[in-house]
């Protein structure tokens, strides 16, 4: 077993924790209380090849691995919570078209998704199939060439910026998954809108928006992996999706961390650092040490899937576990911060809000243990 | 050190006779040579087209020490002024030479400079070398380096003290790699070694996180470029006297290397930027009401300074978020920050405690501000700052 | 043209500390990065050779132990043509005089620079000392503390960043220019470049192969040496001021002027 990043990996990772660093960093809280898509940071890193790390070089990628991807999106999240999350959504749309699109699709698609020039979403959650995933209920028809669509989408993430979509329609929604398929759409598509954003309890610069479609009409040659195969893309994209979402948690866990303990270590009371009182040293281990154990698990899991081996419950738990810790990490820094931790002076009140999505999205914390039970119950 | 000419690559083409500033070579039949005028500035080195003249650097153990004496100090003038650098050096230089029990020298060079070398004599040198000369106006590295060089292999000082400011750091280098020299930079400390009869020049490194003590045990002179503004300046005594020795030289226009074609001083006049700030007047929830910045305010107009502010004042709205000065505010570094008023809530402080000189005004003395200030006023604000404003303006006017 | 740009290995932060025992410094842990201002005087090559009519080659040069290989890889993956890494134990302990000889042998053997750009200073050092020596050691002009860069022909115009002034200068090239911070924000690697970098062939180089006196090199042809290194004092709480608010304000006031004068001085 080995436990080292190769040099390549380690050179990719030191160049990407300078940019966090020096450029996602500085600008975290401007990013998120601006509303704003951070468009700039997304330039930057587009510049520095870093949205198509798994992708081959063929498709305009770095021909790397997910592991590298997975490190990668951490520090991307630790420094800038909103565009990791970004970082994380766009692969969402990548990994489907990595796994089932044509030649045709992935040189039309995929290259400028790897290469950050354009942005993607995936869109599956309706108002009524959330946890319930094989319930969608937008409707497909194939009608002169075109797929039509009718129905909506809800809280997706990167919609309106994004600029290509992949949405999970339904050729029999009466017939749940089973009709299930999946279809590209680009911006400006007719019938095609993007509605309203959600106000949420974080994340004010990260778009969740409804997809609308209204007779709207993709060409026949963009659906994905065939008709009705629709329900194995979502579940195989979520599988991704949910490493995706224990590297944002870890960041976001990490981050929290590093604020608890710079100011441990500044904070003086009783005549000394607090950082020196047993009660705040025990707090400190617990977190560094489960937000190691949720870093190692999604590392993991996206170990799993670069060497081809099953990976969908590891990655379940990472999802579970990374999320889980994120909440009591941030949590946790409130508490060290005491007053201030509350106040929006220090941005672990923030990271403690933010940390709640990744409980909830892409599978709640209930559905990736039913995930995990159905794996180790077989 | 030696300079040597390789006789079989001289073509005699007479260019290192007229760069020469001391007329220390002559061409005689085919090959140049030097004369006993040649007091080893280096200047024809890199003048030589056919790269004939070799110079040959001491090595360690070569130098004989003994011959080296006293403490040279090299002026830095701004129109026709002693820049407070080189005054501070002569008062730092006075101290070494007295503890070497030699003479403390001044060097000075410029289109005209006797008023110049009068004053390095008031504030304590007891000889000063003059060279004038219309290539010397403003400063240059070639013509500066070779003409010092030379001087300086001429009288051997033991220890040479340079301004660490552009030009100083800009002339020390070059000057030093010359004539094989030890040269420590930015020195904040220099003093007489208890062990050996070495200077010991102490300085920061790695932007100050530790500090380094550097001795140069063989090769002479000994040299430091000094940071300014460390180093008291002495008083002026005019009624000092002291020798004022010219140096001639012969210089061209033509070998100076570079050109200067323009000098462009800073506009001042606007609001000052925080960030750039070299004093920051803050104000704090101590002033107690938003029409009380005009204290803040002014007492900041008198000293050319920034306007800080701590995030409660901000919050209140008495100022705008772009004199925040902390952890959500700028991180400001000024070599002075007067805080008035803030009582030093961490936030603020992880904002201002890099700044190199705090002083604190507050009614409480127990406020944490207290810990991080170089100096403290336990006092009531609306009395001190308006009385320090006013003390200010009337010295300031003076 | 042919670009030679000087960069040093330093430590990823200057907030290195010292081990209160033995007064070392302590290293470990602490990762390497380029020298900030030499990324600025790379990013200055490399918008030469961006804009330059003709061939320009820009070569990355450093000396240092061999894992200051990695400061020339990230050179090369900004742009850089080239790398040199001089390498040799008889280079240990040199301060900047035999530093500044060291890369100026280098550069002879190079052969045909036109131009060579340094860092102002390293912030390890802080001593703005390396440039300066090395145009002395190879007998052309020094424009040091560049905040703008241009040329033409065999002509360089710089404009220097002084302390509250400007001043701007013109030379003949083959010349040694430093820059400042500001001359410029330096461009990233994207990590195709990382990656193409690592696979790259850096050259080293031995003192006898850059023909050095060994007298002039490494500790030997230093002549300043370190005595000792210590911590500075820390942040504490300084003297208090208590009494008339008169007497108060005289020696504040007295305080403030002194620093003050300082400042417009300096």
């Amino acid at each position: 077993m080995d436990f080292e990043f190769s040099e390549d990996q380690q050179a990719v990772l030191d160049a990407v924790r300078e940019f966090c660093e020096e450029e996602l960093k500085p600008k975290a809280e401007e990013t998120d209380a601006s509303g704003e898509f951070p468009w700039e940071n997304l330039r930057k890193m587009a510049e520095l090849d870093l949205f198509g790390i798994p992708v081959s070089e063929e498709y305009g990628g770095l021909g790397m691995d997910f592991l590298t991807w997975a490190a990668v999106g951490m520090e991307i999240s630790q420094a800038c919570t909103t565009t990791g999350a970004v970082f994380g959504a766009h692969m969402l749309a990548q990994y489907p078209l990595m796994l089932f699109g044509t030649e045709e699709q992935k040189r039309k698609y995929l290259t400028p998704l790897a290469t950050g020039e354009k942005i993607g979403a995936f869109g599956l959650t309706e108002p009524g199939a959330g946890s319930d995933a094989g319930n969608v209920r937008t409707s497909a028809v194939l009608q002169d060439g075109y797929y039509v669509l009718n129905g909506s989408k809800i809280f997706i993430t990167n919609a309106g910026p994004a600029e290509i979509y992949i949405v999970i329609g339904n050729l029999r929604p009466d017939r749940g998954a089973r009709g299930m398929t999946a279809f590209i759409f680009e911006t400006g598509y007719e019938g095609f809108t993007i509605g309203k954003n959600e106000k949420k309890m974080a994340f004010p610069s990260l778009p969740n928006r409804e997809l609308i479609f209204q007779d709207a009409k993709t060409p026949a040659e963009n659906v994905l992996a065939g008709e009705k195969r629709g329900f194995r893309v979502a579940m195989q994209t979520l599988d991704v999706g949910r490493i995706g979402m224990g590297i944002g948690a870890v960041g976001v866990a990490e981050a929290a961390l590093k604020h608890a303990l710079s100011y441990a270590k500044e904070r003086v009371q009783f005549g000394q650092p607090i950082s020196a009182f047993q009660a705040i040293q025990v707090k400190l281990a617990d977190m560094a040490t489960e937000i190691e154990c949720a870093r190692l698990l999604c590392l993991q899991a996206a170990w799993l899937k670069d060497t081809g081996k099953p990976f969908e419950k590891q990655a379940a738990m990472a999802k579970l576990f990374a999320s889980e810790v994120a909440m009591r990490t941030t949590t946790q820094a409130v508490q060290v911060l005491g007053g201030y931790g509350y106040t929006k002076e220090f941005p672990v009140e923030r990271l403690m809000r933010e940390a709640k999505l990744f409980e909830i999205v892409e599978g709640t914390s209930e559905i990736q243990r039913l995930v995990i039970a159905n794996h180790i119950l077989k | 050190m030696a300079l040597n000419i390789k006789e079989e690559l001289c073509t005699a083409c007479g260019l290192c006779v007229r760069v020469c500033p001391y007329e220390g070579v002559v061409v005689e039949g085919n090959t140049a040579v030097f004369t006993e005028r040649c007091n080893l500035c280096g200047q024809c080195v890199s003048s030589c087209p056919v790269d004939a003249i070799v110079v040959e650097l001491p090595k360690k153990g070569d130098v004989d020490t003994s011959l080296w004496s006293n403490v040279w100090v090299l002026a830095e003038t701004e129109d026709g002024r002693l820049k407070g650098g080189t005054i501070e050096l002569l008062g730092q230089g006075r101290l070494l030479a007295e503890a070497r029990g030699c003479a403390l020298e001044g060097v000075v060079l410029g289109d005209r400079c006797d008023e110049l070398a009068k004053d390095m004599i008031a504030f304590g040198a007891d000889k000063v070398y003059v060279v004038e000369d219309p290539v010397l106006a403003r400063y240059r590295t070639g013509p500066f380096a070779s003409v010092i060089a030379g001087l300086i292999h001429d009288r051997k000082p033991e220890m040479v003290l340079i301004s660490a400011t552009p030009q100083g750091r800009d002339l020390g280098s070059r000057l030093a790699a010359r004539i094989g020299a030890g040269l420590t930079a930015d020195c904040t400390g220099l003093s007489i070694w208890d062990e050996e009869p070495l200077l010991l020049q102490t300085r920061p490194a790695f932007g100050g996180n530790i500090m380094a003590s550097i001795l140069c045990r063989e090769a002479r002179p000994q040299m430091s470029t000094v940071r300014p503004n460390v180093f008291k300046k002495p008083q002026a005594d005019p009624s000092r006297t002291g020798a004022i020795e010219r140096v001639a030289v012969h210089l061209d226009e033509k070998h100076a290397m570079t050109k200067i074609l323009e000098v462009i001083r800073e506009e001042g006049g606007e609001e000052v930027n925080l960030a750039d700030a070299q004093i920051i007047v803050s104000g704090g929830r101590g002033i107690q009401a938003p029409e009380n910045f005009a204290l803040i305010r002014s007492l900041a107009e008198v000293l050319g300074a920034a306007v800080g502010a701590s995030r409660a004042t901000v919050d209140a709205g008495w100022i705008s978020a772009t004199h925040q000065v902390g952890q959500t505010g700028k991180t400001v570094s000024p070599k002075l920050y007067i805080a008035c008023g803030i009582s030093g809530a961490i936030q603020h402080l992880a904002g201002m405690s890099s700044s190199d000189y705090i002083i604190a005004i507050n009614r409480d003395p127990s406020a944490p501000i207290f810990e991080v200030a170089d100096l403290g006023v336990v006092g009531d604000v609306f009395q001190v700052v308006p009385a320090l404003r006013e003390e200010l303006a009337k010295r300031l006017a003076e | 043209m042919k670009i030679v740009v000087c960069i040093k290995q330093v430590p990823a932060t200057t907030n290195v500390r010292i081990d209160p025992e033995t007064n070392a410094l302590i290293r470990e842990g602490v990762e390497s990065q380029v020298n900030p201002f030499d990324e600025n005087a790379l990013e200055a090559a490399l918008q030469v050779k961006d804009g330059y009519d003709g061939e320009c080659q820009v070569i990355a040069l450093t000396m240092g132990p061999p894992q200051a290989e990695a400061a020339l890889r990230d050179a090369v993956a900004m742009g850089c043509d080239d790398a040199i890494l001089l390498t040799d134990g008889a280079f240990r302990g040199a301060d900047t005089l035999a530093t500044s000889y060291t890369l100026a042998q280098a550069i002879r053997r190079i052969g045909d620079v036109d131009l060579v750009l340094c860092g102002k200073q390293a912030i390890d050092g802080d001593t703005a000392q390396v440039g300066p020596g090395v145009a002395e050691h190879l007998g052309v002009p020094q424009i040091t503390f560049a905040i703008e860069l241009s040329l033409e022909g065999r002509k360089i115009t710089a404009k220097r960043m002084l302390e509250d002034s400007f001043e701007v200068v013109e030379c003949r090239m083959p010349a040694v220019v430093t820059v400042v911070k500001q001359i410029n924000d330096p461009r990233r690697a994207s990590m195709k470049n990382v990656l193409k970098a690592r696979k790259r062939e850096i050259t080293r180089w031995t003192a006898e192969d850059i023909d050095a006196d060994p007298d002039r090199i490494g500790f030997q042809g230093s002549p300043t040496v370190v005595w000792k290194v210590f911590a500075p004092e820390g942040r504490k709480g300084g003297r208090k001021l208590e009494g008339e608010v008169g007497d108060v304000v005289h020696a504040l006031a007295d305080e403030i002027l002194e620093i003050r004068k300082g400042l417009s001085t300096a």
